[in-house]
């Protein structure tokens, strides 16, 4: 009897020591998740994408640590949760101009309405005359691609939309650049001094470093070295997070890896693929770009596949909301890079809230709200077979 | 004097003392039931095992806890954890006939936290009144006063009466409590007036409107954020046969609206509410112990929905002992089989944005095996099924985890 308890006891012992590799999960696919970085960071900068990861997805800002008081989001994973495409919940309301003249309601709060307050404050309301639209925040994986894609390419992509039998043409956004920016190597500016931007909804942001310095500012209410004005006063006060800390999730966002697309060698996927160049999606949603000189070897000199032009379209009046920033028109937005698509849903509840708003709760109905410069392809989409739309989708859910 | 002088003289103090065991393990599972069938929640603090020093009129206790955990979740796992959870000692005096102090001194996670959670004068002036006052533990649930860890088959304490409710939330009050018995049946009441919680319950680095971080607001036992009272009313019955169910409501304004005689916000309620109950099924002399609570909470609408103004959970735990006899010099080692199923929802509600549900919940499945060489300490192997899903109801987080730990009054 004793020696059958001890060999239940070894058993047992033996079983739990193994049980931990068997019995616990394992990890998702690397396909399957945005979050993650590129390859080949070495240690230093892998410690540096840890410490930025923290500060992007853990930390919660508090009236202790500078939120708000006015604010729309208490931290970054709010708006991007997993790093993906945020949920109406966290959307930005930005209002204020119309044209290319600039904000008329700086004054008043412009241009970002913090429609949420700290307990005992009073949140902004849009003045009235100013018009408005709302931004659904946008996935951040693969920015440090994007952010080395150099001036001439994005010129050079515009020049080529000039004879497009479909009407597409496509322009960038140019813009001031804040002081606290300084032009990229081999940057290209216009006779008045602007510079291209590129990230954002509207293509209004220069780089990373503005992006973040201004979503600190903008959506949580954090002022830094670089925007010490407090948005609830309107004057400047005391950094509210280091220097090191912004610069940390810079790095972090320049060394997210770009989505993966899952099962490119599919018959269905690649038919879908077929079909979107076909019908002139490629047009403004490029499939390759490459990237400049990079220090972190798996951004340098390399082609990637986003399937935007960084460019600004018109995109029809259903989308006109008569709001803009930099020089776009109120109904052009920048190409949304189509990358990570199929994995939309896991950050937004397992639902679609698809275009600059959220609207369009399915790819097809984002495809059907496609004006403007994108009414010849959405008027081919159309025509399509149900068979053939169903490649379509298949292919942009594998992105 | 000098302090290595002052803590020597106290050890020889302790060693040299003819100390004696006195011990009551009525309330630990699965006890004498003969006795543990006339107690009730509202005792378990001072039913604790004491040792006496010699014919002085104090007694020391206390407790330890200590795991080895490994956990993974959706395959990250920071491997191997020993963790030194806490260490409790308690002190009791009976000053004279009816009068009786007790104190709980906690220190977690190797003192990182060191906590009076409990340090109180009873006097007795009937079973049926009690006065109560100094640092006391809010009865709002069981858990929150029958919280030792040897008294439980499971390494950690239940998901929401630790993050939804502050478990061992103890606050300076005053009040009075008592207990009735007819023949089979007991009934009992306690009713606190205390101070209560401050803006951090939806102002904290959670994200989430969390009532423990409460915890962290050390002024709370010299100066409430408000100078309101917080009340805490618990009723309970209890049948020898068919066990005890009790019901609890805790709540005041939590805010600070006041500051230098200027209002500066509105006053703002928390309430809590909770139903407990305990049995044991006679043929199998199984345990069921369970715990529901819900929390509502008044958060500005012009606040952040991230901060829920409803809350709820609980926890259901089955103990089921499998075997009671001699092993090696234990005369009544025990083998337990258990399992403890819980859950919480942090937000309960819908977004204004879209009209769906807010996620922000987790659910957790708990079995586990546990010997006890006798009531007083226990020996515990837990896997722990964790799901957790995000505000917006995303696909849930899974977690899994082994757990072995080793529990004891001392």
């Amino acid at each position: 009897m004793k020696k059958t308890n001890t060999l239940i006891i070894i058993l047992a012992g033996i079983l739990c020591s193994v049980a931990c590799q068997k019995i616990l999960p394992a990890a998702p696919e690397d396909h399957d998740l945005l979050d993650g970085s590129v390859q080949g960071l070495n240690n230093e900068q892998a410690a540096r994408f840890g410490r930025g990861d923290l500060t992007f997805n853990n930390k919660i800002f508090t009236s202790e640590t500078g939120l708000g008081p006015i604010f729309v989001a208490t931290s970054c994973g709010s708006c991007h949760p997993g790093d993906g495409k945020g949920h109406p919940f966290t959307s930005l309301t930005r209002f204020g101009q119309t044209d290319d003249t600039g904000n008329k309601f700086h004054t008043q709060g412009g241009p970002q309405l913090q429609n949420r307050a700290l307990p005992g404050y009073q949140p902004e309301t849009i003045p009235p005359g100013a018009t408005f639209s709302t931004f659904t925040p946008p996935m951040v994986t693969g920015l440090g691609f994007l952010d080395l894609v150099s001036d001439a390419d994005i010129l050079a992509m515009a020049k080529k939309n000039e004879n497009n039998i479909d009407g597409i043409r496509g322009q960038p956004n140019w813009i001031t650049l804040p002081s606290y920016i300084k032009p990229k190597e081999n940057a290209i500016a216009r006779y008045d001094g602007k510079y291209i931007a590129r990230f954002g909804l509207k293509a209004s942001v220069y780089d990373l470093l503005h992006q973040t310095v201004e979503a600190l500012n903008q959506d949580i209410g954090i002022t830094s070295i670089y925007n010490p004005i407090d948005q609830w006063s309107g004057q400047p006060i005391e950094p509210e997070i280091l220097a090191s800390e912004v610069h940390n999730l810079v790095f972090y966002l320049q060394t997210l890896k770009a989505p993966i697309q899952r099962n490119p060698e599919n018959h269905t996927i690649k038919a879908g693929k077929s079909l979107f160049k076909s019908i002139g999606c490629e047009g403004c949603h490029r499939e390759t770009l490459k990237t400049g000189t990079s220090l972190i070897t798996a951004l340098n000199k390399v082609e990637f596949h986003p399937y935007t032009d960084l460019l600004v379209h018109d995109m029809g009046s259903e989308l006109d909301d008569k709001y803009t920033e930099g020089t776009a028109k109120t109904s052009e937005w920048r190409t949304a890079p189509l990358w990570g698509l199929g994995l939309v849903k896991n950050s937004q509840g397992g639902k679609y809230f698809l275009m600059h708003d959220g609207r369009a709760k399915s790819i097809e109905e984002a495809i059907l709200l496609h004006g403007g410069e994108a009414k010849v392809s959405r008027d081919r989409y159309k025509e399509l077979p149900n068979e053939d739309k169903s490649q379509l989708t298949a292919f942009l859910e594998s992105l | 004097m000098n302090n290595k002088l002052y803590y020597s003289i106290i050890t020889l103090l302790c060693f040299t003392l003819n100390s004696y065991a006195q011990i009551d393990s009525t309330l630990i599972k699965p006890g004498s039931d003969t006795t543990k069938r006339s107690l009730m929640n509202l005792e378990a603090i001072h039913n604790r095992p004491f040792t006496n020093i010699g014919n002085t009129p104090a007694a020391l206790g206390g407790y330890m806890e200590s795991n080895w955990q490994y956990l993974s979740t959706e395959g990250v796992s920071e491997g191997h954890q020993f963790q030194f959870r806490r260490l409790t000692l308690f002190t009791s005096a009976t000053i004279t006939k009816r009068i009786k102090f007790l104190a709980e001194i906690e220190f977690e996670d190797g003192a990182k936290e060191i906590a009076i959670e409990f340090a109180a004068l009873d006097i007795e002036l009937s079973p049926l009144l009690n006065l109560r006052g100094g640092m006391i533990v809010n009865p709002i649930g069981a858990f929150n006063e029958n919280h030792d860890g040897p008294k439980w088959e499971f390494t950690d304490r239940p998901l929401a009466m630790t993050n939804m409710l502050p478990a061992t939330w103890s606050t300076p009050g005053f009040g009075i409590y008592g207990k009735k018995s007819f023949n089979k049946w007991m009934a009992s009441y306690e009713f606190y007036l205390s101070s209560g919680f401050d803006n951090s319950i939806i102002e904290n680095s959670e994200n989430k409107t969390f009532l423990p971080a409460t915890k962290q607001n050390k002024n709370r036992f010299e100066e409430s954020e408000n100078g309101t009272i917080f009340t805490t009313t618990k009723f309970a019955v209890k049948n020898n046969k068919w066990g005890e169910i009790g019901i609890s409501h805790m709540g005041g304004i939590y805010n600070k609206y006041r500051d230098e005689g200027i209002d500066i916000d509105d006053k703002r309620r928390v309430n809590i509410y909770a139903i407990d109950f305990n049995t044991q099924i006679p043929n199998t002399k199984t345990f069921v112990t369970g715990e529901f609570a819900w929390v509502f909470v008044d958060v500005p609408e012009t606040y952040s929905q991230q901060f829920g103004t409803k809350q709820q959970g609980g926890f259901i735990d089955i103990v089921q002992p499998l075997y009671t006899r001699k092993v090696l010099d234990w005369n009544n080692a025990t083998v337990n089989l258990s399992v403890r199923i819980e859950y919480v929802d942090w937000n309960k509600g819908r977004f204004k944005e879209t009209g769906h549900q807010i996620g922000d919940e987790a659910w957790s499945f708990m079995p586990g095996i546990s010997f006890r060489p006798s009531q007083k300490s226990v020996f515990r192997l837990n896997y722990r099924y964790l799901k957790t899903r995000d505000l917006f109801q995303n696909t849930p987080e899974r977690t899994d985890a082994l757990i072995v730990g080793i529990s004891t009054y001392f």
